[in-house]
């Protein structure tokens, strides 16, 4: 097995490899429960490993394609058909960057996970569900084909619907999944309908294909519209903002982090279907505004929602809202500016902002919501109020909750100043108000994570607990070290994978060259 | 006019299930909603592969009169009409077992009285 077979096949074993693994656990879990953690985290580090392996191969070659069934994997339209008839998964810089996203976050929350859960009932079906999303997120990152997508969309829905319900001696866990399904079925629905549409007109349900002969009729704007409001319902942006702080809060913490993973996912689907799907023809300043001031709106009712809150978890799932406006109005800006060809060359750095804010805000959101369940296993309390002096017992908790606190207000030299300095940088060109109320919202973030840091880990020692256990400690040290390291070299972390992402994301000419030929 | 009957069915069943989902406070009644939503959805795509007339795409059993491949109807909306069903099963299942497990904890399956997250 050499690494070019490897990487030829990649596409495929990065969705097949925890899919097969999520159904082996249950198995390996009647032999032996240490066999199967150790089976559960090994099959996490291979796929980050290949996952790393086969980015880097993308960022600097370019697109890859693979044809499931077809006895050659580039071989997208058989000889006796003129539109690729087979499932074709196509992986572009965006998305392996949005790949290595999921696989990296996973890991953290598998690590996470072995001690988290020990004292809860079900841990084999546990497993198999972290795996599943894993397999949903991938492949809805992977896919080029849009019936495909629908299918990855639930599989991802369904799996996190039932781990959101995972303790479900709470009632409030049950409810907040009841409410995140019936959205997700909702927005998954408005999906096939979509898709029924292109089917309808242009028998085709591949993405690159369906570019190629988009004729912009009134259909195809239905079709934009009920995929833009499902994506949008199922990234938590606003106003389709409600679930979230409902199911992130009552979520188990390591499936928390591994939602915000799965909320971009639907983010990612957003995008590829407004650039790729669509393409750059459309009339950007409207579609550009559009994401603007959902960015806007996010931003200032997350944080605004945010402030008020008692509920750790809930508070930091308000502040997750806000920040997937800092995404929205990266790339939003970075449309807007496209269209003046003036611009142009900061509308890339806007969309380079947006995308660097994705890959930012997975790491440090995923490591505060994972010192919120270490606080949260010790003292089986999310109220703030009953919290207080536990930096004196958890240190190290409290040093990777400062960092991530110090990450998502955008304090230098942590990632989330880098991302957010590009946005504010390429917003001022459009209107210098947009940079203003973006750095009011950065500001009001700080204020309400040192309100955190202050009420649950300053102040006089009053309860007797221990450091979080150290697989804990592990999990939240992978998504510091990243943190860390992108915060420290932002300019080699552009040019190497966010610049290919972004250039990805805005060249449809290629994404449709790659499965059409020619 | 006779052949547009099944898009308005489908229009009038999205709405319905849509209403229900939005308007109805019982969780079961929810559930019936996303299921007729489903069914509208479902209903569109077999909807698209119809040819009149058409037969089975079954090539070694085709009678010989049929021409092909206009004469058969479309495989692919059913192949994912087939899909979108087992989905909708268990998608289906796991909401009911969830009204399930808020009815056990809360006694109601009325959607104002289960807000125990509002608090």
């Amino acid at each position: 097995m050499n690494i070019d077979w490897l990487i030829t096949h990649s596409p495929a074993l990065l969705i097949a490899l925890p899919l097969l693994a999520a159904f082996l656990t249950p198995i390996i879990d009647r032999v032996s429960k240490k066999a199967r953690n150790a089976f559960v985290i090994a099959v996490l580090i291979i796929e980050e490993i290949i996952m790393i392996l086969f980015a880097w191969d993308v960022f600097t070659n370019g697109i890859h394609i693979y044809t499931m069934g077809a006895s050659n994997p580039t071989e997208t339209v058989p000889s006796q058909a003129v539109v690729p008839v087979r499932i074709v998964l196509e992986v572009d810089g965006m998305g392996a960057f949005m790949g290595l996203i999921s696989a990296t976050v996973s890991l953290a929350a598998g690590i996470y996970s072995l001690a988290f859960i020990e004292e809860e009932k079900g841990k084999g079906k546990f497993y198999t569900l972290l795996l599943l999303v894993l397999v949903g997120m991938v492949g809805m990152e992977f896919t080029g084909d849009l019936f495909n997508l629908f299918v990855f969309l639930e599989v991802l829905s369904i799996a996190c619907a039932a781990l959101i319900a995972y303790r479900s001696h709470f009632g409030d866990a049950v409810e907040g999944s009841f409410k995140f399904l019936i959205i997700s079925s909702i927005a998954a629905l408005f999906v096939l309908f979509a898709v029924a549409l292109f089917y309808a007109q242009y028998d085709l349900l591949n993405i690159a294909a369906l570019a190629s002969v988009m004729q912009y009729s009134h259909l195809d704007k239905i079709a934009l519209a009920l995929l833009v409001a499902a994506f949008a319902m199922k990234c938590g942006a606003v106003p389709m903002h409600f679930w979230t702080p409902d199911a992130y809060s009552v979520a188990p913490a390591p499936i928390t982090a591994m939602l915000v993973a799965a909320s971009q996912a639907s983010l990612y689907a957003l995008f590829r279907v407004c650039f790729t799907l669509y393409g750059l023809t459309l009339n950007l300043e409207v579609i550009g505004g559009a994401l603007i001031i959902f960015g806007l709106l996010s931003m200032f009712v997350g944080v605004t929602m945010a402030i008020p809150q008692k509920d750790i978890k809930r508070l930091m799932a308000y502040h997750a809202i806000s920040q997937t406006g800092y995404m929205l109005l990266g790339v939003g800006v970075g449309l807007y500016l496209l269209a003046k060809p003036e611009f142009s060359s900061y509308g890339i750095k806007a969309m380079e902002g947006g995308i660097f804010h994705i890959i930012n805000h997975a790491m440090y959101k995923g490591l505060l919501f994972l010192t919120a369940g270490a606080v949260y296993y010790r003292l089986k309390t999310r109220n703030l109020n009953e919290m207080g002096g536990l930096g004196h017992t958890m240190p190290y908790t409290a040093i990777f909750f400062i960092i991530g606190a110090l990450a998502i207000a955008g304090i230098p030299p942590f990632n989330g100043f880098a991302s957010k300095l590009l946005i504010y940088e390429a917003a001022y060109k459009v209107s210098p108000i947009l940079s203003i109320i973006a750095m009011l919202v950065s500001i009001l973030t700080l204020a309400s994570f040192v309100k955190v840091f202050h009420s649950a880990f300053m102040g006089p020692k009053i309860h007797n607990v221990e450091e979080a256990p150290k697989s804990m400690l592990v999990g939240m040290a992978i998504l510091t070290f990243v943190i860390i390291f992108f915060g420290l070299f932002p300019g080699w972390v552009v040019n190497h994978i966010v610049h290919p992402a972004a250039q990805a994301l805005a060249d449809q000419a290629s994404y449709i060259q790659a499965v059409m030929g020619g | 006019m006779i052949y547009n009957i099944p898009f308005y069915t489908v229009i009038a069943l999205i709405l319905i299930g849509l209403y229900a989902i939005l308007f109805k406070r019982n969780l079961i009644k929810i559930a019936i909603g996303v299921t007729i939503l489903e069914s509208g959805v479902n209903l569109f795509l077999i909807t698209l592969g119809y040819r009149k007339g058409g037969v089975a795409p079954i090539y070694t059993n085709l009678p010989p009169s049929i021409e092909v491949p206009e004469g058969m109807v479309m495989p692919v909306p059913q192949a994912l009409t087939l899909t979108s069903i087992v989905i909708g099963v268990a998608v289906l299942a796991l909401i009911l077992s969830l009204a399930i497990m808020i009815y056990r904890h809360y006694g109601t399956l009325d959607s104002r009285k289960v807000r125990r997250l509002k608090e």
